[in-house]
């Protein structure tokens, strides 16, 4: 009988010493990064190309000499898709494996997940992907666009290029589209859009069965005046929706869906024939023309031997954000986070977009808008560009609760929400 | 009587399981708190966080042992419980941020104010205070429970329709708990918290005291449980998972018996839950996902059904592997769970435990057996279920 | 540089040009002009090349319409060097230029030399009206009948004196049919008399449909007060007849989410239902056969193009072989021991549907992979007010004859008759000679094959990605449940039900709630009939 407590006993000890072990042949010379993007479950589909792409410019900066003289090394782990896993394996990477720093997560709830753990930890995320702004910390690099680099501009078009009266906000029932709608929604009847001429709609996740709400935005559309789709609609569910509307006959030039999460990723999956026109508005496209990008995309595509290989916009903001972080560490000399933070404010990096990106205060980036039609080809023609470069604005100023906020992570302020109504940091106050 | 029912619940294992956990209880944070970094014998936090949530899920799994293993209700909703439980825990802690919230509203959690909601929904009121909480973390899991499991064994609904119905619960609340309108938080569920019962969760000392209340909790609950399977409460039960209409035809009310267990076996699930979410630090719908219940099935088949240690060292075991794995083979470790479960299942039909018992039991028999009679006889055929 | 600057001066002189030529509006256009029109929009913005487009158009010659077409498809180019534009074929790594207007070869370039003329919706939106306008006449009654339609969706008082041309000359019935309706609404926007006008929204209400409500309302917002009561009328008639119009669509979208349920649902039915096997591992054989449609069809489209209309047909029946050999293994290699221990299959067929997407994930990389629709398989048609779409249709016929194919098979065939055997009673079914084990294996590769075909039929109109069968194998346990577990007719009935219930609580509670209305509902379904819709009776259920 007493086998079995020895059995258990020893099995928690051989886990103990294995996970403690794993971290034990950490070699002191190299800079490690941390990867922290789900290999498996639901979102492998959308990271695991930005932990290949993570990879990759590792790759790129250890032939370059690495930094500080000291090669590069990633630390991959799967965090699986599955939220509180997130928080463990951020933890583990900054714990065990002593990481400088983490570039990962994709959704808002994994970022939500593992902010209590950076904050603690006082190590460094870098988190590429558009998001629904509301959050300014000091141990995340948003390098990703916030609402206003994206869903405003791509409105503004709509209504000026396209002369859109009429408006469908379609999103997937979770928080970036629950909040993009919200900042349009004020944006677009602070225009003088009528809110009868608003239609909201929500579907769950992984939603595949269209008919219905696309039939809907049909009868939505034929009041006579002109109809758009704002889409927040989640990846996975795409597809289908795509599908649906080319089925039932809805053209471009009809009613023009203008998504904020279909990239070239997305596009890769469906036959985009019937798609051509409907458009996406993002900070950097494929398609975009210059030499960097060329240089880019050609590397992308023979690091992963695939010359069908597409890039896309959460991918250029890793390398934006690699670089920054790189730089940041040149310029404090040590790859200490809480220094490295410090010295991120200000830097400078070219992105791909052909102009240069900067780190903002707020830890937001300045980016350009761009926004594009499909094309047959599953690639974007861009056909609008923003003059110059958009400021990303972590709190909105189209929510009555955060248009008083501010965030500013240098000295002396160093608050990610001080309220310039009240004069300090924490919000409202009370 | 409650002495009998103790010390009745009281044989030896139970009683070595019991001591192993308290002294992990004491063990883990004074190690952790105490000792120097550098010392051998040093439980990093990361640690204490990681066998902490272990833990919870190890009472999980006991937790469903005690329906399917001894009650043959095979809940494929367990999950839901555990992650009732688990917001009712998130809902206190989110009150307790207060102020501290980024808007900075004393009485709203921050994504209610983003959503424009105006004032609390009355469903929150109460759980600023800890008792309340504490008491919703049982209560709301054992009534939903009760009301679920009054329906269904009323019914006589059993076997794998039962399942799939428990299946279909877990799935509708997620479903539920996804919108936004509900008031849950949605997707993004609740997180950031702050402080319990007034200490920094963030701290070591909470977490250590987190992990050691994980600790004992889950001895008490081996207790309780030992303590219903060996009363005469629990033979009959193990009649009903066997033969339930012999013992329906006995006189004994199955209805009541099936849902008594399942309701204490669904509160200690909530108990489970609102452990955990202090101690991962957030709680979202995914919980209720219907895989996350399926693997906690997983976790009891692997350490043996029926054998309220099995559970423990199954979900230990499982969740360790996990962690190991998604950190050594990122890209491989789904294949060494897989196969993991297929093995499992066709190699140790009765788990871990089940099976060494079972080789232990045998062996004792076959030693018996040798020296009464030297002529030594095949191990004996298993009963068919 | 220097070109840009020839290029500016180019532009400015077209942009003249074009602005002049439509001032004179006159139906003679050199060919020379033709082709200094077709060259600015090479450098023309957005909104020049819409006006440029639009005098095109007014230009009245055919000529300019395969470069209009080329422009809205994306295929127009023009040469760096010159500013020259052309069509283009791909010809090897280099693109063919053909000229725009002749239709003469031009030679070979490279694609560095080319940019290509960018076109967006509004753009496009003008080609299509005025390649409309063009082709009223074109011989070819398929042309014509688009380019009506075309005119009726972009109605202009312009346009009105070519419909009402084309309309005398027009013998086709269709045709006519949407002439008719075409010069009603161009009429509405001109500046003829209301009689004129009253009559031509009577034409409009006698039409009928979700678009003529669209167009009254456009002509509501710019009509004549004294037409709105009319207006308002016509309206409310078309809205009046298209309430039960509006309830046969949701009761086809029902259908059509039923058939989706069923074909999903509808393999489980044999291995969960017939077999007992808690069949975790169902979704994935959906995916696999998802996986083969995507391998047939890029092996199609890189050596056999020409095929691809058949790509289906010819995945069939690799999904059924791929799906069936994996159920077997399955089987024999695992599920034939667990036998009599039916939660112990959820056990091990989880694992095994862990493994599978993860082999999967491992061989074709995590993102969605394009499987296209066959040109039968796409749009939509209009019957009686429904939108009908090809696929859905499709999808609803191949459920069904699957699912009769699979009645037929159990109740007609010898190995039906063993099959049903063998799960009634087991003992007694091999005494009788039958050879259980291989009748459970080739059960089991059936039900697996099955769900194969409708992974074939799902990758239209879903994700063709590793988590493709996770999304499905909840709603198919729910289908098998409620329908009654072993009877196929109830599954049939349980899917489409579901399909129907799902559709008509959308439109109120919205589709989340819907569906967890729907799931409400089976709970409490289930505990008014224990054992599903059509409880199979007798003491074997018990066992």
């Amino acid at each position: 009988m007493k086998l079995k407590s020895y059995v258990s006993g020893a099995l928690l000890g051989a886990i103990m010493s294995t996970t403690a072990f794993h971290g034990a042949f950490a070699a002191d010379d190299t800079i490690k990064v941390g990867i922290l993007h789900s290999l498996s479950g639901t979102m492998a589909i959308s990271e695991t190309t930005l932990k290949d792409a993570m990879l990759m410019l590792i790759e790129e900066q250890n032939k370059k000499g690495g930094v500080l003289g000291k090669k590069l090394e990633a630390v991959v782990v799967d965090p699986a898709s599955d939220w509180p896993l997130f928080a463990e394996k951020a933890r583990e990477l900054i714990e065990k494996d002593k990481v400088s720093a983490v570039f990962g997560c994709w959704t808002s709830v994994s970022r939500k997940s593992v902010l209590p753990v950076f904050e603690e930890l006082d190590n460094i995320l870098f988190y590429p992907v558009q998001y629904e702004g509301e959050e300014s910390q000091r141990n995340v690099f948003y390098t990703g666009a916030a609402p206003n680099q994206q869903a405003i501009p791509a409105v503004d078009y709509l209504a000026e290029n396209e002369g859109v009266e009429r408006w469908v906000l379609a999103g997937t029932d979770y928080v970036y589209p629950r909040t993009t709608n919200k900042i349009l929604e004020a944006y677009l009847i602070s225009k003088g859009v009528k809110p009868e001429d608003i239609m909201i709609n929500y579907t769950p996740f992984g939603h595949s069965d269209w008919q219905t709400i696309v039939s809907d935005i049909k009868k939505f559309g034929s009041s006579g005046k002109k109809t758009a789709v704002v889409s927040t609609i989640n990846g996975d569910a795409n597809v289908p929706f795509y599908k649906e509307l080319g089925n039932q006959g809805i053209k471009a030039e009809d009613i023009p869906v203008v998504a904020f999460s279909v990239g070239e990723e997305e596009l890769a999956g469906i036959d985009t024939k019937p798609l051509v026109g409907h458009l996406a508005a993002w900070n950097y496209f494929q398609s975009v023309d210059n030499d960097a990008n060329a240089e880019f995309i050609k590397t992308w595509q023979a690091y992963t031997k695939n010359d069908k290989r597409v890039t896309n916009d959460p991918m250029e903001a890793h390398y934006i954000g690699f670089n920054m972080w790189i730089k940041a560490i040149e310029k404090a000399g040590t790859t200490d986070p809480d220094k490295v933070i410090d010295a991120m404010v200000g830097v400078s990096v070219p992105n791909l977009s052909g102009g240069y990106s900067s780190m903002l205060p707020n830890h937001h980036i300045t980016k350009p808008v761009l926004i594009g039609e499909i094309q047959d080809d599953g690639q974007f023609d861009i056909v609008y560009e923003t003059p110059g470069l958009v400021v990303g604005d972590e709190w909105s100023d189209y929510l009555p609760d955060s248009k008083d906020l501010i965030s500013d992570w240098r000295m002396p302020m160093n608050c990610g929400n001080f309220n310039v109504a009240v004069g300090k940091c924490g919000g409202k106050g009370s | 009587m409650i002495t009998a029912f103790l010390l009745r619940s009281l044989d030896r294992k139970i009683i070595v399981a019991i001591a192993v956990l308290l002294a992990l209880a004491v063990f883990v944070p004074a190690s952790n708190l105490l000792l120097p970094e550098d010392s051998p014998l040093h439980v990093p936090t990361y640690l204490v966080a990681l066998f902490g949530k272990y833990l919870t899920y190890a009472l999980l799994a006991l937790a469903l042992d005690l329906v399917w293993g001894y009650c043959g209700i095979l809940s494929l909703g367990h999950g839901a419980f555990f992650a009732l439980g688990g917001y009712a825990m998130g809902m206190y802690l989110m009150r307790q941020i207060g102020p501290r919230g980024v808007y900075g509203d004393a009485i709203l959690p921050d994504f209610m104010v983003f959503l424009n909601w105006k004032e609390l929904p009355w469903f929150w009121y109460g759980f600023d205070q800890f008792w309340f909480a504490a008491l919703m973390v049982v209560v709301v899991p054992g009534l939903l429970a009760f009301v679920f499991g009054w329906f269904a064994f009323r019914s006589r609904v059993n076997g794998v329709y039962l399942s799939i119905i428990t299946q279909a619960m877990t799935y509708a609340l997620l479903l539920a708990f996804f919108r936004n309108d509900m008031g849950f938080g949605g997707n993004n569920g609740l997180t950031d918290f702050k402080d319990i019962l007034g200490f920094n969760i963030q701290a070591g000392g909470t977490r250590a005291a987190l992990f050691a209340a994980s600790a004992i909790m889950l001895a008490l609950s081996l207790l309780v449980a030992s303590g219903i399977v060996r009363s005469k409460f629990g033979k009959v039960l193990v009649g009903i998972r066997d033969a339930e209409s012999r013992v329906r035809f006995l006189g004994f009310r199955v209805e009541h018996m099936k849902l008594f267990t399942f309701v204490v076996s669904a509160m200690m699930a909530g108990i489970a839950g609102a452990l955990y979410v202090p101690q991962v630090g957030i709680i979202n719908p995914g919980e209720f996902a219907p895989a996350n219940s399926i693997e906690v099935v997983i976790w009891t088949a692997v350490g043996g059904r029926a054998t309220l240690i099995g559970p423990i060292i199954g979900a230990v075991l499982v969740n360790g592997g996990k962690t190991i794995f998604t950190g050594l083979f990122p890209e491989f470790w789904l294949f060494a769970l897989g196969a993991l479960f297929v093995a499992v299942t066709l190699f140790l039909p009765k788990g871990i435990v089940g099976t060494i018992s079972g080789y232990i039991a045998s062996r004792r028999e076959y030693r018996k057996a040798a020296s009464a009679k030297p002529v030594p006889i095949d191990a004996e055929p298993q009963a068919a279920e | 540089m220097f070109y840009r600057l020839i290029f500016a001066a180019f532009r400015i002189f077209f942009v003249c040009l074009s602005l002049a030529l439509s001032l004179l509006a006159t139906k003679a256009f050199a060919a020379d002009d033709l082709k200094a029109m077709v060259n600015a929009l090479g450098t023309a913005s957005f909104a020049q090349a819409e006006e440029l487009v639009n005098n095109l158009g007014k230009s009245g010659d055919p000529n300019v319409v395969p470069a209009l077409e080329a422009l809205s498809e994306g295929d127009l180019f023009v040469r760096k060097s010159d500013g020259q534009v052309f069509l283009t074929k791909r010809a090897g790594s280099k693109l063919e230029l053909i000229d725009p207007l002749t239709g003469a070869s031009a030679g070979e370039e490279a694609k560095s030399a080319l940019s290509k003329v960018k076109v967006n919706n509004s753009l496009r939106r003008a080609i299509r009206a005025a390649i409309g306008g063009l082709t009223l006449m074109s011989p070819d009654r398929t042309v014509r009948l688009q380019a009506a339609q075309s005119i009726l969706k972009a109605p202009s008082a312009d346009s009105l004196e070519a419909v009402e041309t084309a309309l005398a000359a027009e013998q086709d019935a269709e045709i006519k049919g949407v002439l008719e309706s075409a010069r009603a609404v161009a009429l509405l926007s001109s500046d003829r008399s209301l009689d004129d006008k009253k009559a031509a929204i009577e034409v409009i209400k006698e039409r009928g449909g979700r678009d003529s409500i669209s167009i009254l309302m456009t002509a509501a917002n710019s009509a004549d007060e004294a037409l709105r009561p009319d207006i308002d009328a016509a309206i409310t008639s078309i809205e009046n007849s298209l309430v039960f119009a509006d309830a046969a669509q949701n009761v086809w979208y029902g259908l059509s989410l039923g058939s989706v349920l069923l074909l999903a649902a509808i393999g489980l039915a044999i291995t969960f239902g017939v077999m007992g096997i808690i069949n975790m591992a169902h979704g994935e054989m959906v995916m696999l056969g998802a996986y083969s449609t995507f391998v047939v069809q890029n092996i199609i489209r890189t050596s056999y193009p020409e095929l691809f209309d058949w790509s289906l047909a010819i995945a069939l029946p690799v999904a059924i072989l791929v799906t069936g050999a994996v159920g077997l293994v399955i089987e024999r290699g695992v599920i034939r021991f667990l036998y009599g221990r039916p939660l112990e299959t959820l056990l091990a067929t989880w694992g095994i549907s862990l493994i599978l997407q993860q082999a999967v994930r491992t061989i074709f990389g995590p993102t969605n992979q394009e499987v296209g629709n066959p040109s039968w398989m796409s749009g939509a048609f209009e019957l009686g007010g429904l939108t009908i779409t090809w696929n859905r249709m499709w999808i609803i016929v191949f459920s069904l004859s699957v699912f009769f194919a699979l009645l037929f098979l159990l109740k007609r065939s010898a190995f039906g008759l063993q099959m049903r055997a063998v799960t009634q009673n087991r003992r007694m079914a091999s005494s009788m000679g039958i050879r259980t084990p291989w009748v459970d294996a080739f059960t089991f590769a059936l039900g697996s094959s099955i769900a194969g075909m409708a992974g074939v039929a799902l990758s239209q109109i879903d994700n063709v990605s590793p988590n493709l069968g996770q999304s499905y194998i909840i709603d198919s346990f729910m289908v098998v449940v409620f329908g009654g577990v072993g009877n196929l007719w109830g599954t049939l009935v349980g899917a489409f039900t579901l399909g129907i219930v799902n559709k008509f609580l959308e439109p109120y509670a919205g589709a989340v709630l819907g569906k967890i209305l729907v799931l409400v509902l089976i709970i409490l379904f289930i505990q008014k009939r224990p054992r599903g819709l059509f409880a199979l009776k007798g003491r074997a259920v018990e066992a």
